[in-house]
């Protein structure tokens, strides 16, 4: 039963490998979202220091919704994904398998360069370590619950409007604690509250969201 | 449907029989919903007292507070139908989620709205950042993301079974949702109306905003029983019951 989830892992990061510039693009774009911010609000240093968790948040949150669309479609489109249903292994194992590999390709990188964009925003390092520890708790529920929409909206006209309508909302809690995390821990009252409820979520969200997917999955696939 | 016949609990979740009883009960929740609602506004604008604190403003309540009530209630009832579809597999319960949707979002659309009028008085503006009406911004883009993922998907089975599962995890985070936004920031007042402690409100103004609570129910029934029979129609148009319907109905015109 491990063998499938290892191989199915194996062979999404062999994929996710042979198409790296997928992977750059994504980082680019968490880059580029962040980086719009100053020139919008003004680069008075006090300001960026305090919005600085939100955007980067908000950046690492857009920049994992549009790679969604990579856990499912290709292998939708060239007929792995059925094989896959119809084979006799339990769909829940693989499905959280092909979530893990789009957490290790999507947020893995955007956890490594968050330090050097933090300090374009002239964060603290210990503010910079919470901010990584929040994401590093926060991005798996980004990944399992937008699996969930991705299967829903799988080769749906507007799959890409429509997943973002659908999961944005959902994402709204983990926004609030992650970037929180970073702001209660600056105020001084301490963010293991908030880091502990984004790890609270992530469990919950391991335990639910792979059968939630596992169930869209052989909806749309049917 | 002739599992149907023997549970009578399960006999109306046949579309076929539910069709007529659906036209038949429609007229009278919406009369029902006419003269409640005549008669809760009367109640809230003529009889209830001035409030002593927010003057005439507060009169809104009876409009939002039931809107505000509607809209979570309709959220939970949809979950409901689309728990039910999943594990039992029936085609009606996903219909009547569908149906429901759009009343859910536009009482969530009016209680943000009469909220934004009451609250340009009395905080000095239109909008704040609060725990409660953040959340109610939220259920309504969940409402939103459910009418388009039910209409962008042209299999209405394939519809019916997407719809049902966003639902179901919709209404597993609309709690998180809620806490969440609440621990993020707090302005607005308390509930008035609780079930632990006694109403800190007139009678007068309690009886009003619960004959109006029980218009919006009384609307939604009706509302919902009208706009699920063409849904009937059109799903089930290959059999020959709905084939007899339209028959008579043309010939009725």
């Amino acid at each position: 039963m491990l063998s499938v989830f290892l191989e199915v892992l194996r062979r999404d990061l062999l994929l996710a490998w042979r198409n790296r510039a997928d992977v750059l693009v994504t980082l680019a774009f968490f880059t580029i979202v962040a980086c719009l911010f100053p020139f919008g609000v003004g680069a008075e240093p006090n300001l960026l220091r305090t919005i600085a968790p939100g955007v980067l948040w908000v950046a690492a949150l857009l920049a994992t919704l549009l790679s969604l669309h990579r856990v499912f479609s290709q292998d939708h489109a060239d007929g792995v994904l059925e094989q896959l249903l119809l084979s006799p292994e339990p769909t829940v194992l693989w499905v959280l398998a092909k979530v893990l590999a789009h957490w290790l390709t999507t947020a893995v990188p955007l956890i490594v360069a968050a330090p050097a964009l933090a300090l374009l925003f002239d964060m603290t390092q210990s503010a910079t370590e919470v901010l990584i520890l929040s994401l590093l708790l926060g991005t798996p529920i980004l990944s399992l619950l937008g699996g969930v929409g991705a299967a829903l909206t799988l080769g749906l006209r507007g799959g890409g409007m429509l997943l973002a309508l659908l999961v944005l909302p959902l994402f709204v809690p983990i926004l609030i604690f992650g970037a929180g995390a970073v702001d209660a821990y600056l105020a001084g009252t301490g963010a293991t509250a908030h880091l502990m409820l984004l790890g609270g979520g992530s469990l919950g969200a391991l335990a639910l969201a792979p059968w939630a997917c596992a169930a869209a999955l052989r909806i749309a696939v049917e | 449907m002739e599992s149907g016949q023997r549970f009578s609990l399960f006999r109306y979740a046949a579309p076929h029989l539910f069709y007529p009883l659906a036209g038949r009960l429609a007229p009278w929740f919406a009369a029902a919903a006419v003269i409640l609602t005549l008669v809760g506004l009367y109640l809230g604008f003529f009889v209830a007292p001035t409030d002593a604190v927010q003057g005439e403003v507060y009169r809104v309540i009876f409009i939002h507070v039931p809107a505000a009530w509607m809209s979570m209630f309709i959220y939970l009832i949809m979950a409901f139908w689309s728990a039910v579809g999943v594990v039992f597999n029936t085609r009606l319960s996903a219909m009547m989620a569908q149906a429901l949707a759009p009343t859910g979002a536009m009482f969530c659309f009016v209680a943000l709205w009469t909220g934004a009028l009451w609250g340009r008085p009395t905080w000095g503006a239109y909008w704040v950042w609060d725990a409660r009406l953040t959340s109610q911004l939220l259920l309504l883009f969940l409402y939103f993301g459910f009418i388009a993922l039910t209409r962008a998907i042209e299999d209405p089975r394939r519809a019916d079974r997407a719809g049902a599962i966003l639902a179901l995890v919709g209404a597993v985070n609309v709690p998180i949702i809620y806490f969440s936004v609440k621990w993020w920031n707090t302005l607005h007042q308390g509930a008035s109306v609780s079930l632990t402690k006694a109403p800190s409100m007139a009678t007068t103004m309690l009886m009003a905003m619960l004959v109006m609570a029980l218009a919006s129910w009384a609307y939604t029934i009706a509302v919902v029983l009208w706009r699920v029979r063409p849904l009937i129609l059109e799903r089930e148009r290959h059999t020959e019951w709905v084939g007899d319907v339209l028959e008579t109905a043309e010939g009725r015109a």
